[in-house]
């Protein structure tokens, strides 16, 4: 009997005290939250249905087969989907190397704590942020005419999106370096390697995943974008495939744009299913991105 | 001459305080004794008037060691002393760290490691190191040990494989890992991992190993078979070792140093200093210095 007395003087107060309305704070603010990422989802769903419903009639061969038409049953975007590789594959090579290099030489070899380090790397972070139409300008002045005078060219449109994606390419690049423990290159000197074996054999193996992914969502920002390439004849009539860095040239975004303004029901058919292409193009590269982060990982 | 200074070691020794050996419980091994008598060690490194600087600050001054052949130098001292930064001077590793600036000179074999005629890299291979935490490559095992002769040279594959097998073994890792050399080194245990970097230094067959608190990440049974497998290769590869641990530096090593802080002149921050260099024998049961006396018997640090 004393016993369960003595338990009951020693049992604490377990019971849930918390009040109602803070109960009733946390329900609201899940609720908020839920609120938040269905809206999320379903402008998305809303967006992508929409298009389907008006593109799918147009969602045949006869769309990445035909080139361009006046008649919009016969319309199609054969030489965009071509123009859009060519400037993407160029400038996302050019500025993957350019990155590559600058990435390597501020994290692994430049004096961290110098002034000159310090103000270019808060340059390339400005770089990041400028808007594209600014880099259209620049290209337009200096690439297109004035002292390059290389016109409205494929290599003018990569040239204009390799300074675009740089910044954003160099700073994804120094990240995945940065990423890579100390631990790994201290243990690699200490065995005799040379920096540059460290780095090519260590450091840049351990760091693939993190620059891949960073790249390819740099490649997929120049595949969206459409302000520059505005500027540098993109938004043409353009009835061939490019053959090379010198030709004239077209990209999907701006098929979208143009053919979504028209008046004709049937050509916004046409842009709405070059969205859909557009979608499934870039959704194709993030998987590219997944898999090859995955792959290294497993490789470890 | 000998019988005579082994005669005045023998009776400093049993002349020790015996409360600081209880304090202690310093059981020296029969190995250590006959290295330790055996004091005509030939000296295989040396340093004198070592000091770095980490930009402004003096970290650690003149420090004067002499490493022997066939024996253990153990590090010890309170945190913040300068252990590390030492031992980082015995194979050129502080040359990483842009601020630190090492003055005085390390000689190993006669020549200066900070001289025109060493390289950073020849040094770091024949001086080879060990780290706190294990650091295995993301590789093999087999290409964690693979990996520092071939940024060495070129050896054939076979010859790679005898290479990888012979290390293996000196490092007591073999039988654990022979059916699955081509798994990732991230799938040993933490004490595997250790012995698979011990493994990977002495790949390169270095003349000296220094090692950085090599057990401080390891359980006592890890731990155990680290200082077992030190005690078999120190006739083959001299060890320089960092410890935090008063009884393992008792444990194992021949030789001791103790370091310990102090506040110079000008400073703000403490300097470390080289204290006391002696036999471990010495140090434990009969030290010179007062501090060191503190230190190990747990008065102090």
């Amino acid at each position: 009997m004393s016993t369960v007395v003595n338990t009951k003087v020693m049992q604490a107060d377990l019971r849930d005290t918390t009040s109602t309305s803070r109960k009733n704070w946390d329900k609201a603010f899940l609720g908020g939250l839920w609120l938040f990422t269905l809206l999320a989802i379903v402008t998305l769903v809303v967006l992508i249905g929409t298009t389907l419903l008006k593109g799918y009639t147009r969602l045949n061969p006869s769309l990445v087969v035909n080139f361009p038409s006046p008649f919009p049953e016969d319309a199609g975007i054969q030489a965009a989907i071509f123009g859009s590789i060519w400037v993407v594959v160029t400038s996302g090579l050019v500025s993957l190397f350019i990155a590559l290099g600058t990435a390597i030489y501020l994290e692994e070899f430049a004096d961290q704590k110098s002034r000159l380090n310090n103000l270019i790397t808060i340059n390339i972070q400005t770089l990041a942020g400028v808007p594209s139409i600014v880099f259209g300008i620049l290209g337009l002045a200096f690439i297109a005419r004035g002292w390059l005078g290389w016109g409205f060219t494929v290599g003018t449109a990569s040239a204009v999106l390799t300074m675009m994606i740089l910044p954003v390419m160099i700073v994804s690049a120094r990240e995945a370096l940065k990423a890579v423990p100390s631990s790994l290159r201290e243990g690699a000197f200490a065995l005799g390697a040379t920096r540059w074996q460290t780095i090519v054999k260590q450091v840049l193996p351990s760091a693939i995943p993190g620059i891949a992914t960073g790249s390819i969502l740099g490649v997929s920002r120049a595949l969206g974008e459409s302000a520059p390439l505005i500027l540098l004849g993109a938004l043409a009539y353009v009835s061939s495939n490019p053959s090379g860095l010198s030709s004239d040239y077209t990209v999907l975004p701006l098929v979208i744009l143009k053919y979504t303004q028209e008046a004709q029901e049937e050509f916004q058919a046409v842009g709405a299913a070059a969205i859909i292409v557009l979608l499934v193009l870039l959704i194709s590269l993030n998987m590219i991105a997944i898999v090859i982060r995955d792959k290294s990982r497993k490789s470890w | 001459m000998v019988d005579k200074m082994v005669n005045s070691i023998i009776s400093e020794v049993s002349g020790a305080s015996p409360k600081v050996g209880s304090v202690l419980n310093v059981s020296v091994s029969a190995s250590q004794s006959s290295s330790s008598a055996n004091f005509a060690n030939e000296i295989i490194m040396e340093s004198a008037g070592l000091q770095v600087h980490y930009g402004d600050f003096l970290a650690v001054r003149d420090v004067n060691l002499t490493i022997h052949r066939n024996e253990i130098t153990a590090l010890i001292g309170p945190s913040g002393c300068g252990k590390s930064t030492i031992i980082r001077c015995f194979n050129r590793m502080n040359d990483l760290i842009p601020s630190a600036k090492v003055g005085g000179n390390v000689y190993y074999k006669g020549i200066d490691l900070y001289g025109p005629e060493a390289n950073s890299g020849e040094v770091r291979r024949r001086i080879g190191m060990v780290f706190q935490k294990p650091n295995p490559f993301p590789k093999s095992i087999y290409d964690n040990v693979a990996f520092g002769p071939k940024v060495n040279g070129k050896p054939s594959k076979k010859e790679t494989d005898e290479i990888v097998e012979r290390s293996l073994k000196r490092a007591a890792l073999w039988e654990e890992v022979k059916d699955r050399l081509k798994q990732s080194a991230f799938s040993l245990s933490g004490g595997q991992q250790q012995r698979l970097c011990i493994a990977r230094a002495l790949a390169v067959n270095p003349d000296v190993l220094l090692m950085d608190e090599p057990c401080s990440a390891l359980d006592p049974i890890a731990t155990a078979r680290i200082e077992d497998l030190m005690g078999e290769i120190k006739t083959e590869y001299p060890i320089i070792i960092v410890t935090h641990n008063m009884q393992q530096a008792a444990r194992v090593s021949d030789r001791t140093a103790f370091f310990n802080t102090e506040i110079g002149a000008n400073a703000t921050r403490p300097t470390g200093v080289l204290v006391e260099y002696d036999t471990t024998r010495k140090i434990f049961s009969n030290p010179s210095d007062t501090r060191t006396e503190q230190y190990i018997s747990g008065r102090m640090g």
